[in-house]
């Protein structure tokens, strides 16, 4: 037999056609007659739109039509939905403004898209847009969440006169309160965990078509779920049955979460089309993705944790406040919930945990899951105040977490904050992280840093998330509005080959190897004759998509679902073949065989005889080889690990630089070990992003501050160091593969491991906490007031 | 970018002729900076004229006491120059320390410093080694080429053709760059040459300058420890999200120090 693919560190199959220009991304789509979308967008953060004067743009050269938000509502064109309804204190439902495609009434942020200019070419569009008069009044803003809650302040919403979107709580309040009353230490925290931009490589695109012979639209878009906007925008906004809807999710470079959402522009260029009777492109410059991609992140949270005198955990409480920006994006209101919330008990036993979440409506770009989602919100959290409460009670930062962590033997285990992690080995993780950083060797390391002017800092986090989103029923009843199964169809043609269509969508996983080579083993078929479909909505049966490091887990499930059923319907065509009882047959590395004999027959001559069937079973079978499967998790999926950076800081500039960064992680059965260690990569430089370079900054009146890479600092290859990673596979108990997913957990543990490596190394100067990022300016900064405040103290 | 004429001049004359004659001339060097400012509709020139087919604007020459350097010399090919690292080697590292590598195979010596970019390295090392500035119509001083944020002593049609440095018998020059953008949030150019010490400051304020007081210490004591305690002033320097005016202003000392120590 071939050696098994499942575990082989096999190259990413699609990486030829990426990497040397024979990708097809949506903004390399061409339609005949196309014409070009550009969009009018609100240069203030909050105003009232009073009139708009399109009159001498519709007259410009080039310019085939002119549409706001009044054209829209002729149409009956709804609002973007919002795809989560989060039930707060009490059971209040949180508040849901209209999000309409073109804004009306007021600008809700910088970028607000107001109107829209067709014409037949770019520059015609853009020239021509500049020509559209908008007559704004404009109103006082509010940026922050602190000044967004003050009495009096100015109103997002009418809606939402204090600008409360929910006000929800998590826990046993008492019990917390009862613990903290009895407790020998409390630590406490006050953070920001920082406003970040995504930034994919490809910025957003879509094209609109209409076929007047059919009736029937397509949309091509930059979408990490074609079936998702199909039904989100099908059903709400344009009201197309999803019969009459292709949505097409070419090659995608890179979403990082910011294309899970439904957005204007898809709808605009989608009912344009119809409109203008010619097919209609919109693809977004840099400068616009900085103003309409949905940003992530963004709380300011006030914690405190309850400890014995052992260094038990036993309470914590949390209070925070969650940016949603000037709109309800598509899963906004459930990142900084169920996704952020639950997670709290992290790798711990801690008993009791209170978490109250305020979600606040600001004048700034909506915001919505970015890599991580709430998870790297809750290990930042938990992480910075467990070595907080390490360091002020004098126990070693690894023995407070070996103290505290839920041991292995106590799998199942159910947190005080509503998840059940099936498998894990935390303990292993840290042990092996902290052999492999040489934790032993680190006070040498200090100690010379320190001879050459430079403080030396070691900073650890652990971490676990709960991924594989999610079964339908548990998200259903915390408020989603979608099922997030997945679906998958296995097609073994006549020849041999198979081809696999997956609703799963990829934009830099590398789903079209790591699928292959669960199939490959699955069926006993060469890699080489299978093919991974996806991203378009007519070839798929369905799909809920890629996000939450869920694409393995679910579609990957979904694919063995399928398979099951190929080699279920092939035994019986194999026991007819072979003259043998079914019950008698098995499957094993491509062939069925009957037990106990010598005889056997490929699934190749299998598949032949179903499509070419003159001796065929065709009394109890149809012909054909061809299976389809829905997956529905059973549990999120609990990847978890420890990750440990070392940093030296120049304390003459504040400069920060990373000496060694290693991650232990467990994701489970590993498919790929390579595919997965670039996801880990990939996942660390942006947890370092944002824990050193990234912050998205508006200034008090709503203006984006860092709107582009010249002010915002995206993480370049000399920012980071070589990383060393390693897994420890302890396979997830409920799901065929025992995969948990991979995608997520480097930008989940890098953040909070390198933001303790800062404050460890600046520990020994007094201070105890700084907000990320930790910049140079910041760290010197920092330094500085350490400095004033000791020589203040001494006088 | 918005529509405007595209004159590839051949010669000097043409170039200065077309740049006065047109409503809003605008000479392009390497582009750097003037394709993506008419890529994000900042600038509408009605004329752009590309200085790219004068023959005669780059190349390196060396003559023992300077270094002269054509205004449309690529950055990288100054980085790389053997006669540059040999005689003036803060130089060679400042031309590689610009942009990325695209910018420093595109951008041109005579276009950083007719744009005087508050933050290009280029003027730290022209002030820093008193180099003169050479153009179409007369020769400038360094000391009066540079005269305030995006502004220099080049009146219109008046286009840079070469720089030449004079070899220094030491110079050092050190980046802090913006985290962001890697422009120089502060870079300082130290040289000595016979008693003449010169220290120039970019990226610190809006426009390159010299810092007296450390030129006068450095000149007295040609040692890191000399500037190591001379705290240079936060007013009129710039001050945005990456680093306050204090910030920066003690970043010149620490540059200042750290670009003596390196020209040893």
């Amino acid at each position: 037999m071939a050696a098994a693919a499942v575990g082989a560190a096999i190259r990413r199959r699609e990486d030829a056609r990426l990497l040397t220009g024979a990708g097809t991304y949506t903004d390399d789509i061409n339609r005949p007659r196309q014409t070009y979308m550009q969009i009018v967008r609100s240069p203030h953060a909050h105003a009232r739109v009073k009139k708009i004067d399109a009159s001498k743009a519709a007259q410009a050269k080039g310019v085939v039509a002119v549409f706001t938000g009044a054209d829209l509502e002729k149409d009956g064109v709804g609002g973007l939905p919002c795809g989560w309804l989060v039930k707060g204190k009490g059971g209040t439902a949180m508040i849901e403004p209209p999000h309409r495609v073109l804004a009306t009434d007021k600008a809700r942020h910088i970028g607000d898209p107001i109107a829209v200019v067709i014409a037949d070419s770019r520059e015609a569009a853009r020239d021509a847009a500049e020509l559209v008069a908008v007559d704004y009044e404009e109103l006082p803003a509010v940026a922050d969440m602190n000044a967004a809650l003050k009495a009096g302040a100015p109103a997002v919403h009418d809606e939402a006169k204090d600008n409360l979107c929910y006000d929800w709580e998590i826990g046993d309040k008492a019990a917390v309160d009862a613990a903290f009353a009895k407790a020998a230490h409390v630590t406490k925290i006050a953070l920001t965990n920082n406003r970040l931009v995504p930034n994919a490589m490809e910025p957003r695109a879509a094209i609109g078509e209409f076929d007047r012979a059919t009736g029937g639209y397509t949309l091509y878009t930059t979408s990490q779920n074609p079936h998702v906007i199909r039904l989100l925008m099908g059903a709400f906004v344009l009201k197309i049955p999803e019969s009459k809807l292709r949505v097409v999710a070419p090659d995608v470079g890179g979403g990082f979460g910011s294309k899970i959402y439904h957005y204007a522009e898809e709808a605009l260029v989608t009912w344009a089309a119809k409109k203008i009777g010619r097919p209609v492109k919109w693809t977004a410059d840099r400068s616009e993705s900085f103003m309409s991609d949905a940003q992530g992140r963004d709380h300011i949270t006030q914690c405190e944790i309850a400890l014995d005198k052992n260094g038990t955990f036993l309470a914590l409480r949390v209070f925070t406040r969650a940016n949603m920006g000037g709109y309800l994006s598509t899963f906004g209101p459930a990142i900084p919930t169920y996704l952020y919330a639950t997670l709290l008990a992290g790798l711990y036993r801690t008993p009791a945990i209170y978490c109250e979440v305020k979600a606040v409506f600001t004048n700034t770009v909506p915001v919505d899951a970015y890599r991580g989602a709430g998870r790297p919100e809750a290990c930042y959290l938990l992480e910075r105040i467990v070595e907080n409460a390490a360091r002020e009670t004098g126990i070693d930062k690894a023995e407070i977490r070996r103290r505290n962590f839920i041991p292995q033997s106590a799998m199942p285990y159910q947190t005080p904050v509503a998840l059940q992690y099936d498998s894990g080995d935390f303990v292993r993780n840290m042990e092996d992280a902290l052999k492999a950083v040489d934790y032993a060797g680190y006070a040498k390391r200090k100690a010379e840093s320190g001879k050459r002017g430079k403080l030396r800092g070691i900073g650890m986090a652990t971490y676990i998330e709960a991924c594989g989103i999610a079964p339908s029923a548990v998200a259903g009843a915390l408020g989603a509005r979608a099922g997030l199964y997945e679906s998958a169809e296995v097609r073994f043609h006549p020849t041999g080959t198979v081809t696999v269509f997956t609703g799963s969508h990829q934009h830099g996983q590398g789903h079209e190897t790591t699928f292959a080579q669960v199939v490959a083993d699955g069926l006993g078929v060469p890699i080489d004759n299978i093919e991974i479909v996806h991203g378009d909505t007519d070839k798929i049966a369905f799909g809920m998509g890629t996000y939450g490091s869920r694409s393995i887990a679910v579609g990957g499930s979904a694919i063995v679902k399928a398979m099951d059923k190929v080699i279920a319907k092939g035994k019986r065509i194999a026991a007819h073949l072979m003259e043998a009882s079914v019950e008698d047959v098995e499957f094993k590395d491509g062939k069925f065989s009957v037990a106990g004999t010598d005889k056997n027959v490929d699934i190749a001559q299998v598949a032949f005889a179903a499509y070419v069937p003159h001796n065929y079973p065709h009394e109890e079978l149809e012909p054909g080889l061809d299976e389809t499967a829905f997956y529905d998790p059973k549990n999120f999926t609990f990847p978890n690990g420890c990750h440990i950076a070392e940093i030296e800081i120049d304390p003459e500039t504040g400069t920060v630089h990373i000496a060694r960064f290693d991650a232990v992680d467990d994701f489970g059965k590993i498919i790929n070990p390579m595919i997965v260690a670039g996801q880990v990569h990939g996942g660390v430089v942006q947890g370092i992003g944002q824990a050193l370079l990234e912050n998205c900054v508006y200034s008090t009146d709503g203006q984006l501050v860092t709107g582009s890479f010249n002010d915002y600092c995206m993480p370049r290859a000399d920012d980071v160091p070589s990383f060393t990673v390693a897994t420890n596979e302890v396979p997830c108990t409920h799901n065929p593969l025992g995969v948990k997913g991979c995608g997520e957990a480097g930008t989940i543990g890098a953040g909070a491991a390198v933001m303790n490596a800062v404050v460890d190394a600046l520990s020994g100067l007094g201070i105890s906490h700084l907000d990320m990022p930790a910049t140079p300016q910041a760290v010197w900064r920092a330094i500085q007031n350490s400095k004033q405040g000791q020589a203040a103290a001494r006088r | 970018m918005y529509n405007f004429n595209y004159v590839k001049a051949k010669s000097l004359d043409e170039a200065s002729k077309a740049a006065t004659s047109a409503s809003e001339g605008k000479l392009m060097a390497g582009g750097m900076t003037l394709i993506p400012t008419l890529k994000m509709r900042l600038a509408k020139p009605s004329d752009v004229i590309d200085l790219s087919g004068v023959p005669g604007l780059a190349g390196i020459t060396a003559s023992g006491k300077t270094i002269s350097v054509g205004a449309m010399t690529r950055h990288y090919d100054v980085h790389t120059s053997k006669d540059v690292v040999k005689a003036i080697p803060a130089l060679a590292k400042l031309a590689g320390l610009i942009g990325d590598p695209a910018v420093r195979h595109r951008g041109t010596l005579g276009g950083s410093i007719s744009n005087n970019d508050p933050a290009a390295d280029y003027p730290a090392a022209v002030l820093g080694l008193g180099a003169t500035v050479h153009t179409n119509k007369r020769t400038i001083p360094a000391d009066q080429f540079f005269k305030g944020m995006f502004e220099t002593a080049l009146q219109a049609g008046e286009i840079v053709t070469k720089v030449e440095f004079p070899v220094p018998d030491k110079a050092g020059y050190m980046k802090f760059p913006n985290p962001a953008s890697r422009y120089a949030m502060v870079g300082v150019f130290v040289s000595k040459t016979g008693n003449t010490v010169r220290v120039a400051v970019t990226g610190a304020a809006p426009c390159v300058f010299r810092q007296a007081e450390m030129e006068k210490a450095l000149s007295a004591k040609w040692s890191p420890d000399a500037v190591a305690n001379i705290k240079h002033s936060a007013n009129g320097l710039n001050s945005d999200i990456h680093a306050s005016a204090e910030y920066r202003a003690h970043l010149v000392t620490v540059m200042a120090k750290r670009a003596v120590a390196e020209a040893g």
